[in-house]
């Protein structure tokens, strides 16, 4: 028993205050996204008088024509799209910046120090979209996300690629593989580990994120999800119940997201240390 | 790959692999952000504009809650990522340790990163709501048992600095995850072999962490310190969803003064806001930055 | 190669198609309108919708939501901006109608057929010079203070007509275990209604004040008048008189707490009556309003908060449709459908013959009285285009007690030079 408890006294420690810390809050959410109006606005971690989860959700779902359903997938396109572009151009670039000094790369490091500090501007951005058409449209959006997400993801790329060999690129340029293939063939096979990282935040990031299609995709037709909250929160009366129900509904994709790479992530980090 | 170009000696590495993010950073960030340096000397109401010169940066200047702001903005960018990278190395060791129940806690604390920044707010505006929320309750009801009367701290609304310690709690609630998985990866590139040498040689768990851990993980603590400080100095979305700046102007930071400005249509006065706050940042950035990377040139 | 190109393909073909939306406007009979979520006002517009739809078969009116309070403003003048705007669109009138560049963004209505419908006491706040840009959306709101009845029954209080009387009233209130003054800071802009309601006793003692404001001649650091204000909110904080929750009272919580009769005072304009008519139906009755008193019992009159304006931007793609909506809602077939939202009138409409319902709240009856007496100004924002964005926050401060009423009036002062600026404004 003492040999037991000597092995396990870290868990029985760490699992509830995990817990208590880091999902608590999430009870909340589920709580107050199962009970009605009234109790919503209590606030509190009692249970429901009755469990009316599905009726919210089904709630949520009919608000305003399935506005709800067509932001899902919205959402999920845009995400989709952006992250797997993000992925490939970004370490695509960061591949060269890392291996290539010069002026260029020089001039990339400011751009994706640039990048991270600088905050965006909303109107100019709206400007050069419309010259090109692309104003409210989900490829725009798009094309922002994977603009506003490169800095991060090529700074991370970057440390990365400087950690393999270059003996594996000499090797295959020795071959005839360069540029576009080299990339293609030898590298990304072996950014896998950090590829999941980049898949996993930057698809949270864009699939979260509110302010830009708030300005750069408005309109109920072209809803995605974080705007769907507005429509629980008015000016004067706020459905707690139903605006956490759809906080909990738009949490979901994001976990999926994770559970399924979360192992990835864990052999990719293992993998690494292994090879030493 | 054509024979022609194999007996140039070209250059693996290809710039021609830059050009799409090139292209696309260029037109959606870089061309913006010109313009918008324009505008900043403007007084600009989106319908047309009047050149004014330094005008627009001397009114901000004059801007009564900016002394707050920028000390806000600093305490905040100093206090999240100081506890980032103090909480994230400490989970991180021990989610790559001895623990059992590795993999559920790691998905659990990871979990809050996932959670939209909105949906953050409102639950801990909710929870730290001084007179129904469960804090101040459990608070409240655990003061009774020891015969101490109290209503609970106001945790967002108290007339001093408190409202802003406390969204950079949750701050750091919600972004440790990010922190933990860098400081994971990091600690995963380190070979075993070397603590299994200072073992050898009579070393102890301390010894490990000073001498092993804390150097070998110092490109994670760079990413950490790096990414989470200019978070912290930009933060925005966290701080208006749950205090707005307030109560007042108490926990106003620069990115909320410059938010409050373009909402009320000052548009030329917020873009210089903006441009001041870019060089704020990488007045005080850029030397952490190029500490950080002398750094790894050494090693 | 083939596994992962078909892996990129999917998405980027979903992607060259449509984004899933609803179905495209057909030419000419569909159009979209824009409207700020506020519930009552979501009602109010789903209703009107509704009729038009039913007597114009064939026509289709889609609603958008926007935001309400700042984040409302800056979305409708980057829509405008952008010549994204909808078809029509429903916002304040006054000071911030102008902030929109009325000339160059929205469509002139002044020689429509409908016009005739809108009083013309409603054309200065939707107009430049001699030009009309809007129809009034609704009716007027008055801010005032709105009291509990049965509390005022309890404690045997009359009606104050002058400010040293409310104060009475309220030490009475306080003493018998009751919050006199409800505030919600959780919500800043409830902080200014004692400042912005005051406005009909400066009116009366300086009536050239908005226009010397505007010319940068009055400040409301220096016109004791217009400094009480800000005193008000300090006096009744240095006494205590406000809920002990006040910092974190939501603006829905205030009026819970005024119509359970928790609190005995809120001031508050009279758009927070179908808001009390919602939350809590059993209790309307229990609310009444009376005028901000000022030093004076012969100076005792409402301020009025003139009904917002539906617009039609300059760029839209279905003029006629939208005029032929626009004007719909100047009739008395509209006047009927507004009336039939519960609690959405809450004052006169601007519109020739309105008839308001005469089943109305108590507290709307004792509004039209002052109306009736012609005891009503007014607030400033609509005849002066100056109002600076800081005002209620700065009030919180007074409120918290962080800082006075002298220096928090001298801070707005300096608040509103960037707004005067912005507009361009001689003077400044």
């Amino acid at each position: 028993m003492k040999k037991f408890l000597h092995k396990y006294w870290i868990d029985f420690l760490a699992i509830p205050i995990g817990l208590f810390v880091f999902a608590a809050p999430f009870i909340l959410i589920f709580l107050t996204a199962s009970k009605n109006s009234k109790e919503a606005f209590q606030f509190n971690f009692e249970m429901p008088e009755k469990f009316l989860l599905w009726e919210n959700i089904k709630t949520v779902l009919g608000t305003s024509d399935g506005v709800v359903i067509r932001a899902f997938i919205n959402s999920t396109i845009l995400t989709i799209v952006s992250v797997t572009l993000i992925v490939v151009v970004c370490s695509m670039a960061a591949f060269v910046f890392a291996r290539r000094p010069g002026k260029l790369t020089n001039f990339a490091n400011i751009m994706v120090l640039a990048g991270l500090v600088v905050p965006p501007a909303v109107v100019p951005t709206i400007w050069v979209l419309q010259r090109l058409h692309l104003f409210k449209t989900l490829q725009g959006l798009i094309l922002i996300e994977v603009a506003y997400s490169a800095a991060f993801a090529i700074l991370i790329y970057k440390g990365f690629i400087a950690s393999i060999p270059k003996e594996i690129d000499e090797a295959a340029a020795m071959d005839g593989c360069t540029g576009f293939a080299l990339w293609r063939r030898i590298i990304f096979p072996l950014l896998m580990p950090v590829n999941v990282t980049i898949i996993v935040t930057t698809s949270v990031a864009v699939f979260n994120d509110f302010t830009n299609p708030l300005y750069f995709l408005p309109g109920s037709d072209n809803a995605t999800v974080q705007l769907t909250l507005f429509y629980f929160q008015s000016a004067y009366l706020t459905q707690y119940n139903l605006l956490f129900t759809d906080i909990l509904l738009i949490t979901i994709p994001p976990l999926i997201v994770f559970i399924i790479f979360n192992k990835k992530i864990v052999s990719g980090l293992t993998a690494g240390s292994v090879k030493g | 790959m054509s024979k022609a170009k194999q007996s140039k000696i070209k250059n693996p590495y290809s710039y021609a692999l830059v050009a799409p993010i090139g292209i696309i950073f260029a037109i959606f960030f870089v061309i913006p952000t010109i313009v918008s340096f324009f505008f900043s000397m403007t007084r600009w109401t989106l319908f047309d504009w009047e050149f004014v010169g330094f005008e627009n940066f001397v009114q901000y200047f004059k801007e009564a809650s900016l002394a707050i702001g920028f000390k806000n903005t600093l305490i905040y960018g100093v206090v999240t990522s100081g506890l980032k990278v103090i909480f994230g190395l400490a989970l991180a060791l021990l989610l790559t340790g001895r623990l059992r129940a590795k993999g559920f806690l790691r998905s659990v604390v990871y979990f809050p990163v996932l959670v939209s920044t909105i949906g953050v707010g409102f639950t801990f505006s909710i929870l730290m709501d001084p007179n129904y929320g469960a804090i101040n309750k459990a608070i409240v009801a655990f003061g009774k048992t020891i015969g101490w009367e109290t209503y609970g701290p106001g945790w967002l609304v108290d007339p001093n600095l408190l409202p802003l310690f406390s969204v950079a709690f949750v701050d750091v609630w919600k972004g440790v995850g990010i922190a933990t998985v860098l400081y994971m990866a990091g600690l995963a590139s380190i070979p075993q072999e070397y603590y299994e040498a200072l073992a050898v040689d009579g070393g102890g768990a301390w010894d490990k962490f000073r001498n092993i851990t804390l150097p070998l993980v110092r490109p994670a603590t760079a990413a950490v310190v790096i990414l989470s400080f200019i978070g912290g100095l930009r933060s925005f979305d966290l701080i208006w969803a749950m205090t707005n700046g307030g109560p007042g102007f108490l926990s106003d930071v620069i990115a909320s003064i410059n938010y409050k400005q373009y909402q009320a249509g000052f548009y030329g006065l917020a873009t210089a806001g903006n441009v001041i706050l870019l060089f704020f940042v990488l007045a005080i950035v850029g030397p952490v930055y190029w500490f950080f990377n002398k750094k790894e040139k050494q090693a | 190669m083939t596994k992962r190109g078909i892996a990129l393909a999917l998405p980027l073909a979903l992607v060259f198609g449509a984004t899933v939306a609803a179905p495209s406007q057909a030419a000419d009979t569909e159009i979209t309108w824009l409207v700020d979520n506020g519930q009552a006002n979501q009602d109010a517009a789903n209703a009107l919708i509704a009729a038009y739809e039913k007597a114009n078969p064939g026509n289709k009116v889609t609603l958008v939501l926007r935001p309400g309070g700042t984040d409302g403003d800056n979305l409708v003048k980057t829509k405008l901006a952008t010549g994204s705007m909808e078809d029509v669109f429903t916002y304040n009138s006054g000071s911030l109608f102008q902030a929109l560049a009325p000339s160059k963004n929205l469509l002139e209505m002044t020689n429509e057929p409908f016009m005739k419908n809108v009083l013309s006491g409603f054309y200065p706040v939707v107009s430049v010079g001699k030009k009309v840009y809007g129809v009034p959306f609704g009716t007027a709101s008055v801010g005032g203070i709105l009291y509990n009845k049965k509390v005022y029954a309890k404690l045997k209080l009359k009606i104050p007509t002058t400010w040293a009387e409310f104060m009475a009233n309220n030490k009475k209130i306080k003493a018998a275990g009751i919050d006199p003054v409800i505030q919600s800071y959780k919500e800043t802009w409830t902080s200014q209604l004692f400042v912005l309601a005051d406005y009909f006793n400066v009116q009366a003692a300086y009536p050239n004040f908005a226009a010397d404001y505007t010319a940068n001649k009055e400040k409301y650091a220096k016109n004791k008048v217009a400094l009480r204000g800000f005193q008000y909110i300090e006096e009744n904080k240095k006494l205590n008189y406000f809920n002990r929750d006040y910092a974190s009272t939501t603006y829905a919580q205030a009026l819970d707490k005024l119509a359970l009769g928790q609190g005995a005072h809120y001031p508050m304009a009279t758009w927070a009556i179908p808001q009390i008519a919602a939350q809590q139906p059993a209790n309307l009755e229990d609310v009444g309003f009376f005028a901000q008193p000022g030093p004076k019992a012969s100076v005792n009159g409402v301020t009025v908060w003139v009904p917002s304006g539906t617009y039609i931007p300059a760029a839209t793609k279905n003029a006629a449709a939208a005029k032929k909506f626009v004007g719909w809602m100047t009739s008395a077939k509209a006047v009927d459908v507004m009336n039939g939202v519960e609690g959405f009138a809450g004052g006169p409409y601007y519109i020739k013959g309105a008839n308001i319902p005469n089943a109305l709240p108590g507290a709307v009856q004792d509004v039209m009285k002052y109306f009736a007496k012609n005891a009503t100004a007014p607030a400033l924002e609509f005849v002066s285009p100056i109002k600076g964005p800081n005002l209620e926050k700065i009030l919180v401060e007074v409120g918290l007690g962080i800082t006075t009423a002298a220096k928090a009036a001298a801070a707005y002062d300096a608040d509103v030079v960037k707004q005067a600026k912005q507009l361009g404004l001689k003077g400044w």
